[in-house]
């Protein structure tokens, strides 16, 4: 009986999940980034702001195939929901499990450590000194989560802290907790 | 003994050179070519282009081994699938070990197409994959 958020993450993976080819995703990201990258004329901050807006269109449709593969029941904390996109969500969608940790004194933070990034394999970012400063390389999977969580009700921020491709020695994404979205009534109903 | 080493893309362009020496027998890894050669190296290099493109179409094997010789130095090369060709310039035969460094070359090569801000004949400037070519340098030759 699956109980553990890793064992769920594990047993989706390998019964429900179509495989894809790795390198064809790394590669088809890649050039996403890069063509963004010459359409904005390498302002970094737009192409962000970019990947991080196509990652919440990605969210808000990724959580229903999410829910319906894994089949788990509502968090009942923001630890459990943690735990639970670490260990099943990313599983399911790329293969990796990134370490939850830093929680913050409140519980409303925490990180998320990347060992394996799939979509930065090979990846060096261009020469040009303001790119290695200024680009997060796989910041749609800020949007993605932000995108995904709005969706359960939970608003959250993400932002990527550091990044190996940068230079940095690990790639961390820091997530917090704005305020869980209770049902309101559209505006003008009454 | 040393060595040059150019590639070259697939408009006859300049994508990456390095001068080497060997390591083998003590030698210490700094080219010792004189002012004058230092200077050909690239001439020399290039004129043996149009042996290559000639030579490409004969044979279905990439690595080309020795295609031209100026006085005492020999120029061996290896033409990649994507046409892309790998020219070394050294003294002595070595054609097997030639062989090997070319295709962990070309090896690091790919590696380097595959980011996907690097494209086809543009120069490789890094620094991570010079250090590399250098230390395959040193394992082959």
């Amino acid at each position: 009986m699956s109980r553990t958020p890793r064992q769920i993450g594990e047993e989706v993976w390998k019964t429900r999940v179509e495989k894809v080819n790795a390198e064809l995703v790394t590669l088809t990201y890649g050039s996403v980034v890069a063509q963004l990258c010459k359409d904005f004329g390498n302002d970094y901050i737009q192409v962000n702001e970019q990947l991080d807006k196509m990652g919440y269109n990605i969210g808000i449709r990724l959580i229903e195939d999410f829910l319906a593969r894994s089949n788990t029941s509502r968090c009942r904390t923001f630890k459990d929901a943690a735990e639970i996109v670490s260990k099943v969500g990313f599983k399911i969608f790329l293969n990796i499990t990134p370490t939850v940790g830093n929680w913050s004194q409140d519980n409303k933070q925490f990180s998320l450590i990347f060992d394996e990034n799939p979509l930065a394999d090979f990846v060096e970012l261009p020469d040009d000194g303001k790119a290695i400063n200024e680009l997060w390389y796989s910041n749609i999977l800020c949007g993605v989560l932000r995108g995904a969580l709005e969706m359960v009700q939970t608003q959250v921020e993400a932002q990527f802290v550091s990044d190996v491709l940068r230079g940095h020695e690990t790639t961390e994404m820091r997530v917090t907790l704005i305020r869980i979205l209770e049902d309101e009534m559209p505006v003008g109903d009454d | 003994m040393s060595f040059y080493l150019a590639i070259i893309g697939t408009k006859d362009n300049a994508v990456y050179e390095l001068e080497f020496g060997t390591y083998r027998q003590g030698g210490d890894g700094r080219p010792r070519f004189s002012a004058d050669m230092k200077q050909l190296c690239p001439f020399i290099v290039h004129s043996s282009l149009d042996i290559l493109e000639e030579m490409q179409w004969n044979t279905s094997v990439m690595h080309l081994k020795v295609i031209d010789k100026f006085y005492n130095y020999l120029i061996s090369s290896y033409i990649t699938a994507g046409n892309i060709k790998f020219l070394l310039l050294h003294e002595t035969r070595a054609d097997d070990v030639i062989r090997q460094f070319f295709m962990d070359l070309y090896d690091l090569y790919v590696k380097t197409l595959m980011s996907p801000f690097y494209s086809v004949d543009q120069p490789i400037t890094s620094a991570v994959f010079d250090q590399r070519v250098k230390m395959l340098a040193k394992k082959y030759l």
